[in-house]
């Protein structure tokens, strides 16, 4: 199994490690998953992301090789700031979900999943490297991300950069944090503010105490892949291999939003348009079990008491910061309705489930 | 230490199912739970769910489940009888289930069909011996 270069520091901390894709990983630490998910909701989560990937797009055609790659628009990034993407099959099923950083115009970032690194490795490198230079720059580049709404108060004493200055999806590529040098963009995956600090990976262990120590100040904590999947999931984002893959399209996935159809040529534009056109047939959809019951990954979707299952769970769980049981899944378009009513089959038993549109947990406004 | 986290008084299976004995009014009766090494590997209880009183349990069979914020697993009877009590505060309080397996986290309570169904079940030091090995 890879090891990223926090592992013996989750030792120390206790961590209870997991396989996840090939990757040693905490999927908690002693206080437990609920405890790490209230902790980033009030004060601070602290994760390690090393495992990520990051794939860098060097040239001055380095624009034009990435918007081939992504759905969304590359041509609307100014140098620092950043958007969430997904990259698609000629099928417009997607290969993956990303963020694209502009570093500057001839540097952009993408920050990949870190099971399909390969895959998208391999992917990039075969429609990209005709026009640009392209690099793996995974293995030498340390990622955490530091999320909640203490993010920027408990961080702030750590550098000199006016972090309340920087504004969502924006980056900065030179600074220094707790003494390291790094990067820092204000983006995340948890429905919180935060941040995302990339550094060498020699240097990780030493931020990564520093960003522990500081998360402690205000009651914040590190947060393993357990507490990091439900507050992806209350916050509504998907997961790569549970809610997205080769199979399914960005637009039935509720992701229309990043794609770009009239702007510039991307892989898998043609079977989009054409999709959107001729109207998605199924959906993925948010829903809140209002029977005693959680749905998992794989377990059959109904309609209200029907018979026959018209749809399949991709990610379920409880969503601890709402009180409720919660789901996504695919589900035929016209039931994609606030209010629908779905029953999900829990290991042979029927549970009522409702319809529900939008994120399951919203931050509150500053 | 090795006393609080399995205690001596139980049996146990190697599914991480435990069960106490006592004796009332000439009835042997089975306190049954799950062990402080599921809790852990569990983490945290969500939810539990059990058979109701006057259905019967049979011994290494499923008799409910636990589901914890990441899965769900089976709970897998380690005698067999028919269900006289549960626990039913875990319905609203999963968590006692984390906090203390051994007493607020009972389950079910049985009354014992066949006391031969002891033979199958590990003590304390087996047990113990049994999760060092599943550890390694």
């Amino acid at each position: 199994m890879q090891r990223t270069p926090l592992y013996d520091a989750h030792l120390r901390l206790g961590a209870k490690m997991v396989d996840f894709g090939g990757w040693a990983m905490p999927v908690s630490y002693p206080g437990g998953i609920l405890d790490e998910h209230r902790a980033t909701r009030q004060a601070v989560g602290v994760f390690d992301v090393c495992h990520m990937g990051e794939i860098h797009f060097r040239g001055s055609r380095a624009a034009e090789a990435v918007q081939r790659l992504v759905t969304n628009d590359v041509g609307r990034l100014a140098d620092g700031r950043a958007l969430y993407t997904v990259a698609c099959l000629p099928t417009g099923g997607i290969v993956d979900d990303l963020i694209v950083y502009r570093i500057a115009a001839d540097h952009y970032l993408t920050v990949v999943n870190a099971a399909n690194l390969e895959k998208d490795r391999a992917w990039f490198f075969e429609h990209a490297r005709p026009l640009c230079d392209v690099t793996d720059a995974s293995a030498e580049t340390g990622l955490i991300a530091f999320q909640g709404p203490g993010a920027k108060h408990a961080l702030q004493p750590l550098t000199k950069l006016p972090l309340g200055e920087l504004p969502s999806f924006a980056l900065v590529d030179r600074c220094e944090i707790g003494g390291v040098s790094a990067s820092i963009a204000r983006t995340g995956y948890t429905g919180e503010d935060g941040f995302e600090i990339f550094c060498a990976a020699k240097d990780a262990p030493a931020l990564w105490d520093r960003l522990v120590e500081a998360a402690a100040g205000i009651g914040g904590k590190p947060a393993g892949l357990g507490a990091r999947d439900t507050l992806r999931l209350e916050a509504r984002l998907p997961l790569y291999g549970n809610d997205l893959d080769e199979t399914t399209t960005p637009l039935e996935a509720g992701l229309g939003w990043v794609v770009k159809l009239d702007g510039a040529d991307f892989i898998g534009r043609a079977p989009l348009r054409a999709q959107k056109e001729a109207g998605v047939t199924r959906k993925l959809a948010g829903f809140v079990m209002t029977g005693r019951g959680i749905a998992r990954h794989g377990y059959p979707i109904f309609e209200a008491d029907g018979a026959a299952p018209v749809g399949t769970t991709t990610s379920g769980g409880p969503a601890p910061t709402v009180g409720k049981n919660v789901g996504l899944g695919y589900v035929p378009a016209e039931l994609d309705r606030a209010g629908a009513r779905i029953s999900v089959d829990c290991r042979g038993k029927r549970v009522d489930a409702e319809v529900v549109k939008g994120p399951f947990y919203k931050r509150g406004r500053e | 230490m090795s006393a609080q986290l399995y205690p001596d008084d139980l049996f146990y299976t190697k599914d991480h199912e435990w069960a106490r004995l006592e004796e009332r009014d000439g009835q042997k009766l089975a306190t049954i739970g799950v062990t402080r090494f599921a809790v852990d590997q569990l983490g945290d209880v969500t939810q539990v769910e059990l058979p109701k009183e006057g259905e019967t349990v049979k011994q290494a069979e499923v008799f409910g489940s636990v589901e914890s914020v990441k899965a769900v697993s089976d709970l897998f009877a380690p005698l067999s009888g028919k269900v006289v009590k549960v626990n039913s505060p875990l319905a609203d309080s999963p968590e006692y289930v984390n906090e203390d397996p051994y007493d607020e986290g009972w389950m079910i309570q049985v009354a014992l069909g066949d006391a031969k169904e002891l033979d199958g079940l590990l003590d304390a030091a087996a047990y113990q011996a049994f999760v060092r090995e599943q550890g390694e």
